[in-house]
């Protein structure tokens, strides 16, 4: 093993992690963002909000975020009330390209999740709250949404982990973030093992650290699982 | 009409070869998606009755293919394998640089991917069978190979099915990265037809599509398979 061309190697892919990471957390609160007004839609009485918002998710997840993304970069220019808009300057940037794509992607998969969690907030916790008079956002701030989240966290937790491999896709539209770098270095050196090893050992330790987040997260806001620790002598 | 003309299958339409695309994509898939079975019953296998190392070898193989993009394992196997190849024809006698062919090559990484997908598939449904049931095929005397034959197969299978849908989804959208290799999948097709007429918001739009009738088409072949599995089961909460 040659460990100076490893060493090397791994200074050039650290560089890049910036990159990943920006991708990683824009797209992330963003299309958080997102699918928490999607989930609104889906959950919502009237037919034509919820149809829209069953048919975002079906595109969305049905179909691969390559493709999602070079509609993105690629297809939005092409057209001229785009490109003569005050957005072209921003969708000019590949990077905000990946990110809407990123967003607009991840937003139809945690929507999904959320209305899962949603689905596994007790009725009987809604009457309560009802009854003491709570309704509308209140009802939704106190009671509704933790509850929900802490549902919808484990498998929320694994779409973050999707998505930290999904900012891979962004190479592919120019943006030099770990996966399209170590691309470059595997094209140059032809030793793909070595870099292969390097990129790697990163996405790995950063799902871990993110799991590990995830993890702790979900252990302080399910106290009351537990149970109580005896205070006494 | 100038859409018919482009998307048709006349001279001048890329229809035609759209389809192909879908159906080279569906082809990689169903590959992929046999090569995966292989390597996830047998990392399932080492992860359930293995040893300490066979189980640490198990587990570092779902970590790892499960939490590296998928785009660094295609590049991984078609860099790598054809740096192998070009060293076996080397050996061979034959100078210069040899490719791995890009199907083989898409193939076998999205087959890699969803092995350790599958891996964990096939442990959860091997330990949804009821203990008593294989501690009955014990009692009346059924040795390890007729017990895992008509006990752990036929309910590993049909606890798995849904599982197996979801991986069979991940397949069909990872088979888009293969695009990068080169080879002529519905991905790529678009990308060429896009680049070629200078319309790519109608060919990623038509490629997207083609993805959707792939993954709802097959959405409900799954959904059917797994009720006529369980026709025999008594219905229960959460069935399909």
């Amino acid at each position: 093993m040659d460990f100076a061309f490893i060493f090397q190697t791994m200074k050039t892919l650290l560089a890049a992690v910036p990159m990943t990471l920006g991708l990683f957390f824009l797209s992330v609160s963003s299309g958080g963002l997102l699918a928490l007004l999607i989930v609104w839609m889906r959950v919502a009485k009237n037919p034509i909000l919820s149809n829209f918002a069953k048919g975002y998710i079906f595109v969305f997840r049905g179909s691969p975020l390559l493709i999602q993304m070079f509609l993105v970069f690629y297809g939005l220019g092409q057209f001229g009330f785009i490109r003569y808009s005050f957005l072209w300057p921003f969708l000019r940037e590949p990077f905000v390209c990946a990110v809407l794509s990123l967003a607009l992607c991840t937003a139809g998969y945690s929507a999904e999740i959320f209305r899962g969690g949603l689905r596994a907030v007790p009725a009987r916790e809604i009457e309560a709250a009802r009854s003491i008079g709570m309704s509308g956002f209140l009802l939704v701030r106190r009671i509704i949404g933790p509850i929900a989240f802490r549902h919808a966290l484990p498998a929320y937790s694994t779409e973050i982990v999707m998505m930290v491999k999904s900012t891979a896709l962004a190479s592919l539209v120019t943006v030099w973030e770990v996966t399209g770098v170590a691309q470059r270095l595997i094209s140059q050196t032809y030793r793909t093992m070595e870099v292969f090893l390097c990129a790697a050992v990163i996405y790995l330790v950063l799902n871990f650290l993110i799991l590990q987040a995830m993890a702790l997260l979900e252990y302080r806001l399910s106290h009351h699982r537990r149970a109580a620790v005896s205070r006494l002598p | 009409m100038w859409l018919i003309e482009v998307l048709g299958f006349g001279q001048k339409g890329w229809g035609g070869l759209l389809i192909a695309g879908a159906v080279m994509t569906l082809c990689v898939t169903i590959v992929a998606l046999l090569i995966g079975a292989v390597v996830g019953t047998l990392v399932a296998w080492a992860k359930l009755s293995g040893g300490g190392v066979l189980r640490t070898l198990g587990n570092a193989y779902t970590t790892v293919f499960r939490g590296v993009p998928e785009l660094l394992i295609i590049y991984l196997v078609y860099f790598g394998g054809s740096g192998a190849v070009t060293a076996i024809g080397r050996y061979l006698g034959y100078e210069g640089f040899l490719g791995l062919p890009s199907f083989a090559a898409g193939a076998l990484a999205v087959g890699i991917i969803s092995g350790a997908y599958q891996a964990e598939v096939y442990r959860g449904a091997f330990l949804a069978i009821p203990k008593g049931e294989l501690e009955a095929a014990e009692a009346i005397g059924m040795h390890r190979g007729l017990r895992f034959r008509r006990i752990i197969a036929p309910q590993v299978l049909r606890f798995a099915i849904p599982g197996i849908g979801n991986v069979w989804q991940l397949s069909l959208k990872d088979s888009a990265l293969v695009s990068v290799t080169g080879l002529a999948d519905l991905m790529r097709t678009s990308q060429v037809a896009a680049g070629s007429t200078r319309q790519y918001f109608l060919f990623f739009i038509a490629g997207g599509c083609l993805y959707l009738i792939l993954t709802s088409l097959s959405d409900r072949l799954f959904t059917r398979a797994e009720r006529r599995a369980n026709r025999s089961m008594p219905s229960s909460f959460g069935q399909a």
